[in-house]
């Protein structure tokens, strides 16, 4: 990114919507209700609001999805725009609303996605289209791979490279899941153990079913507006100091190594940008659509060596109390999922640990935070840095 | 292998129909660039190391490397239910490129990652063929 974007700009406001299975609620209804809570939560006025930036849905039969959400909530904002990168779109809206704002072309932004994934599609459904969606339609499909099975085959290699055992794979999903019972609204909160993801349903072998992301009805909004007005709104701001992309192939096929990503790139360019390193994070959300997946970025970004990311877990560095707690919320595996939702919620999490009060699940003294999102098949990398204060 | 219908049949296209058509002949090809030398999957317009559109299909020796794979034990689609369990695994061919592939045949659950394989075609709907790998060389 050639604008500088450090201190430029803060999130303000932050929402979820009702998580778990909410039949009652379409994709649309869901995004509305966590946009209504960004907007009470920054203390700002629909009027407020010139901009609107959100993802993709699998559920609902619209093209346009911006302008339809616009259409939904009643905004004529003068820059929107429906993007698609994946899990990575949330924290790719933060940087694209963040460089608008930057540049004049917005004053505060609403970002929001979500989707009714869990009562919108059958979970059939949900798989096919997932699979339909991510795999190369002329040169994978025809072999049946699922999604599970892309990242599965990402487990098989880092395991052939760097000996990661099963049991330390393991403990990624049963400390996620700790997490998760920490926070009011996850999704699932019944504590696991090692031998429970082990002897879980096996999907595509390495991984078993409590190693995989789980499928929500769930959405989350927040708000960006400039640091100086930022100062006027309700809450403490997060102030945007970071952010990097790095996009290096869409199918796994393409994908040139399945243990070195792109993460590396868009971690060092969100450092670069904020004038900080691994070392001056006090929590990380990292994306987790499998438990092999927080393991690899662990490393891309710095805080462990290649191959120590599963004792990284396994020796409670990602703990709430730990060096550096990831997922403090649950991430994807626990607290929700549902398209492009599971990274926006790890932006939610991170301003709200930046905040303070969040009880139990509290990084004490918490002031910088990072967040990876990723998508495809670590295939599209965003990287954010924010912190309580301008630094 | 026999014809097993319902599975996804290949779906040629511009970039593609060469490919498919050689699978018909049980042949794997591949495009090689004349500029640059190198050899490129899946096949495009142009090549993706140097942007040269000098292209010429060269027949690939059929024979690989496991990178990595995967048992599947759950179905992205209800077709694929039968196979359960089937391996999925990323080949290495021996021109440099990676693709796709079942590993088929009786042993073919025995996988490992770095073992050679080599090609052969299942049939799908209409005649087509589809490239798959067995374990070890020809
Ligand atoms: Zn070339």
């Amino acid at each position: 990114m050639t604008i500088q974007l450090r201190n430029k700009t803060a999130i303000v406001g932050v929402g979820e919507s009702d998580i778990g299975k909410v039949p009652h609620m379409t994709g649309l209804g869901l995004n509305a209700q966590a946009a209504r809570r960004a907007l009470d939560d920054a203390g700002l006025q629909v009027s407020d609001i010139d901009g609107l930036l959100t993802a993709y849905s699998f559920t609902e039969p619209y093209f346009m999805l911006g302008t339809v959400l616009c259409e939904y909530l009643g905004l004529k904002p003068g820059f929107c725009s429906a993007m698609i990168a994946g899990g990575a779109t949330p924290a790719v809206m933060l940087g694209h609303a963040a460089a608008a704002i930057a540049t004049g072309m917005a004053t505060t932004v609403l970002v929001c996605t979500g989707e009714n994934r869990a009562t919108g599609l059958s979970r059939d459904d949900a798989v096919s289209a997932l699979a339909a969606a991510v795999g190369h339609p002329y040169f994978e499909l025809p072999y049946g791979p699922s999604i599970p099975g892309c990242y599965a085959m990402i487990a098989r290699r880092y395991m052939h490279e760097y000996g990661i055992s099963r049991e330390q794979l393991a403990q990624v999903a049963v400390t996620t899941r700790r997490h998760a019972s920490l926070h009011p609204n996850s999704h699932m909160k019944k504590p696991i153990t090692i031998a429970d993801v082990i002897d879980s349903k096996p999907i595509a072998a390495p991984l078993n079913i409590l190693d995989c992301c789980l499928i929500s009805d769930a959405a989350g909004a927040f708000i960006v507006t400039s640091a100086e007005r930022a100062r006027d709104c309700r809450r403490k701001p997060a102030y945007v100091l970071g952010v990097g992309e790095r996009h290096t192939h869409e199918h796994i096929l393409c994908a040139e190594s399945l243990v070195h990503f792109g993460a590396e790139d868009s971690g060092k360019a969100a450092y670069a940008m904020a004038g900080l390193g691994p070392q001056d994070i006090d929590v990380a959300q990292l994306y987790d659509c499998f438990s092999i997946v927080p393991v690899i970025e662990l490393e891309e970004l710095g805080f462990c060596q290649p191959g120590e990311g599963g004792a990284f877990y396994a020796q409670g560095h990602a703990d709430v109390g730990g060096k550096l707690p990831i997922n403090t919320h649950g991430g994807m595996l626990s607290h929700a999922h549902a398209g492009a939702t599971g990274g926006l919620l790890g932006i939610v999490e991170a301003v709200q640990q930046l905040r303070g009060g969040l009880g139990e699940r509290q990084v004490e003294g918490a002031e910088v935070a990072l967040v990876h999102n990723e998508g495809g098949v670590l295939s599209s990398h965003c990287t954010v840095i924010i912190a309580n204060s301008p630094r | 292998m026999a014809n097993e219908s319902g599975y996804p049949a290949p779906v040629p296209n511009a970039d593609s129909k060469p490919y498919w058509e050689a699978a018909t002949r049980e042949e794997l090809v591949l495009k090689r660039c004349s500029s640059c030398g190198k050899h490129h999957f899946p096949p495009r317009h142009l090549c993706p190391a140097c942007w040269s559109d000098k292209l010429e299909w060269t027949k690939s020796a059929g024979t690989g490397v496991v990178y990595t794979f995967t048992i599947m034990q759950r179905a992205p689609m209800p077709v694929f239910a039968q196979r359960v369990p089937y391996v999925v695994a990323l080949v290495d061919l021996e021109e440099g490129p990676r693709m796709m592939a079942n590993i088929v045949g009786d042993d073919a659950l025995q996988t490992t990652v770095g073992e050679r394989v080599h090609v052969c075609f299942e049939e799908r709907a209409g005649g087509a063929k589809l490239p798959q790998f067995r374990r070890g060389t020809r």
